[in-house]
């Protein structure tokens, strides 16, 4: 490979690639190469970056310095500037939300100081389309040594000592899942990959697809190695075309070094990999509803015993892992077992990636140790919340998670932990609500989103939720009475016990964590008809109060309807005869003025 | 492509390595080229070939190439400044190419300051 002096990381992650980041690439080579400096600077094309609020991204190597928000008519100023002449522009540069200086290093940037990277140890760093790059980062080398020199049980029990446990969400012992799967003596064996991430909110597993394709490719080697298993599928959500793209290249490359297919490395090993795009149901993240979604059968759960690693695929024994689960196993071969454990907490080893959205500064994509506080992470590593709101809760686990409030913010992140506050560790989603938000609502929404995505196969899943989004649209409607709580607490614990799958199992979980933090809510919705965050337009009266208003007119500006009337110096008042409800004003309102 | 065995494995690893091991710091040794105005009229550009060709050919990784604006002493361009980490850097005036490659092997590959060349110890921040 060509030394270049500078190389230029742009982040091609699906969130910088939809504000712009492919244009700028263009931009970046024709312009390097207007000025001769296209033997000297090096533009690549990464994965994500993770700092997705700040995108477009690049980070100019060696010194390691941070651009953000860059656009195409910034290029020739950056270039002859930095890449000419050497002097870093200081107005492309990160500063955060309490920082008075520019931040000209990715090193020295808070959101990263928090972060250790394992599952997205090459994030930023590699060519994702690049299997070279791969290698150069120690890639194919724990599937080298593997092969070369380890016995399954040995790779068994490297993966058992690491204590990993998987990181789609139930947090299941890796290693005890696949000696399960190499227990049973029958052949053909399978692995799978579960990509079919569904949680709102939530892209780890893309970001890991999009950014690093190799490693979970490496991974699931490994652990057909392990089973005596010789062909992987990865499934994975439709939705994802960038993914699936950048895997189709690298199962490619993989092939064409040898790396997949017949006698891998000589060692007389097979192994071959394909790609399934989901059919786009939510329920078929559920491990053996996706594997008669694979089959080509309709996506619906079966009850188990057996389990998938007695009979799954085809009904023949099957190890399904997540794709964050698969790319954390090449550094433990290579590292060892015990490496991996030294970080995280007593149950749960390692690190866990988390897709970081909602009301907080920096939206993004982060890895931290088990046990690291929910504070740190949306503090310290999020920024805090914008536009000068309260931190209310932060929901964790998607429609299967919960609704944590802020006495639980130094809850040590981990799966026994958040399993004891009522929530799930899910595949990693962390919603960050302000205190503009309503609980009720937004049990509500989750509800809503279980109801649609249930496959209808058990009555409790399928009824149950039913009900509970009937009493839930009651109530935001002001037509809750008291023993609606209590209904719903009982109906939720039933559901989660008697339900099919992990699906039924977890979805009460958004409610009943709202009822356990955030009861005086809903009973202000059902004693006072009353919504406290101004969220449920059937509660809301549209009433200015006129000791609050400070008569700036702004709610009449926002107003679509012209419903408003106000002069200067005079409070505002709403036409109700006018008003459709939309909550423009209330939005608008800096002063809280609206009631 | 033919199938790899190991050893195709480790060895494409080197080579790659070499050329993306920028991107994670650990270096032993920067040069600073000045590329201001003055550098690049009195050829500071030639220095840079000379640089990362020497770097290619002795298959060097961990030496950092980074360019930096007008030091003001536009007279003695083009200059470059070498620090091999550590201690302190050594800059270097009224260079060319013959110039920038003995610096290159003498200072940077075995460590001695070629004072013939040399302006002066210290130099101006860069990021």
């Amino acid at each position: 490979m060509k030394t270049y002096r500078t190389h230029l990381m742009v982040c091609a992650g699906t969130g910088c690639v939809s504000c712009g980041s492919l244009n700028l690439k263009d931009r970046l080579e024709s312009e390097l190469k207007d000025r001769g400096l296209s033997d000297e600077v090096k533009v690549v094309i990464t994965g994500c970056n993770g700092f997705c609020a700040e995108g477009p991204i690049m980070v100019v190597y060696p010194e390691g310095i941070f651009y953000k928000k860059l656009t195409p008519e910034d290029i020739p100023f950056l270039v002859e500037e930095h890449f000419l002449k050497g002097r870093p522009v200081e107005k492309f540069l990160y500063t955060g939300p309490a920082l008075k200086e520019k931040v000209p290093l990715l090193k020295d940037i808070p959101f990263f100081q928090h972060q250790v990277l394992r599952a997205l140890r090459n994030r930023g760093l590699i060519d994702a389309e690049n299997i070279d790059e791969y290698i150069a980062r120690d890639g194919y080398a724990a599937l080298s040594k593997v092969l070369s020199s380890m016995k399954p049980e040995e790779v068994i029990q490297e993966v058992k000592t690491s204590g990993l446990r998987g990181r789609g969400g139930a947090g299941f012992p890796t290693g005890l899942k696949w000696e399960e799967g190499r227990r049973y003596d029958s052949s053909p064996k399978y692995v799978i990959c579960n990509g079919d991430e569904g949680d709102p909110g939530a892209f780890m597993d893309r970001s890991v697809l999009e950014a690093d394709p190799h490693s979970v490719l490496e991974g699931m080697t490994i652990c057909g190695f392990a089973l005596d298993a010789h062909q992987g599928h990865i499934y994975v959500r439709a939705e994802y075309p960038l993914a699936i793209h950048r895997l189709n290249i690298a199962i490619e490359q993989a092939k064409n070094y040898g790396l997949l297919g017949k006698d891998i490395l000589g060692s007389g090993f097979d192994f071959d990999i394909s790609i399934y795009p989901g059919a786009g149901a939510f329920v078929c993240g559920e491990s053996t509803a996706l594997m008669y979604s694979l089959e080509g059968k309709r996506g619906m759960p079966r009850i188990k015993p057996p389990r998938s690693t007695e009979a799954g695929l085809w009904g023949q024994p099957t190890v399904l892992n997540n794709v964050e689960t698969f790319a954390n196993v090449p550094p433990i071969l290579l590292k060892g077992g015990q490496w991996f454990a030294s970080l995280g907490t007593e149950g749960s080893k390692g690190t866990k990636v988390f897709a970081l959205t909602g009301t907080v500064n920096n939206v993004g994509l982060i890895e931290v140790p088990m046990g690291t506080t929910l504070r740190t992470i949306v503090h310290d590593i999020g920024g805090g919340i914008p536009d000068k709101r309260e931190f209310k809760a932060v929901q964790i686990g998607g429609p299967s998670g919960a609704c944590l409030p802020t006495p639980l913010l130094d809850i040590e992140v981990d799966f026994d932990s958040l399993d004891e506050a009522g929530a799930m560790m899910g595949s990693g989603g962390l919603v960050v609500m302000n205190d503009s938000t309503c609980m009720v609502d937004t049990a509500r929404f989750f509800t809503d989103f279980s109801v649609d995505e249930s496959c209808g196969k058990c009555v409790p899943c399928r009824v149950g939720m039913k009900v509970m989004l009937n009493i839930l649209n009651r109530i935001v409607e002001g037509k809750g009475a008291m023993e609606d709580i209590e209904i719903l607490e009982r109906l939720g614990q039933h559901i989660k016990e008697s339900s099919h799958c992990g699906l039924g199992k977890t979805a009460p979980n958004p409610v009943l964590s709202t009822i356990r933090y955030f009861r005086k809510e809903y009973e202000a919705h059902i004693q006072e008809k009353r919504c406290p965050a101004l969220v449920c337009v059937d509660l809301i009266q549209f009433r200015v109060d006129a000791e609050k208003c400070k008569m700036c007119g702004l709610c009449k500006k926002a107003c679509p309807m012209e419903a408003i009337t106000w002069e200067k110096k005079t409070p505002a008042a709403i036409q109700l005869e006018k008003c459709v409800r939309c909550r423009s004003c209330i939005q608008a309102c800096k002063f809280g003025a609206i009631e | 492509m033919a199938k790899l065995t190991i050893e195709d494995l480790k060895r494409i690893k080197e080579e790659v390595r070499s050329a993306t091991v920028l991107r994670e710091g650990g270096f032993r040794a920067r040069i600073n080229i000045h590329m201001g105005t003055c550098g690049i009229a009195a050829g500071a550009r030639k220095l840079m070939s000379v640089v990362l060709k020497e770097i290619e050919e002795k298959k060097i990784n961990d030496v950092m190439v980074t360019t930096s604006g007008c030091a003001g002493l536009c007279s003695r361009e083009p200059m470059a400044t070498v620090e091999i980490l550590g201690t302190p850097p050594v800059k270097y005036c009224d260079l060319n190419e013959e110039k920038m490659k003995e610096i290159f092997v003498h200072h940077i590959v075995n460590g001695e300051i070629v004072e013939a060349y040399a302006l002066a110890r210290g130099s101006e921040t860069t990021y």
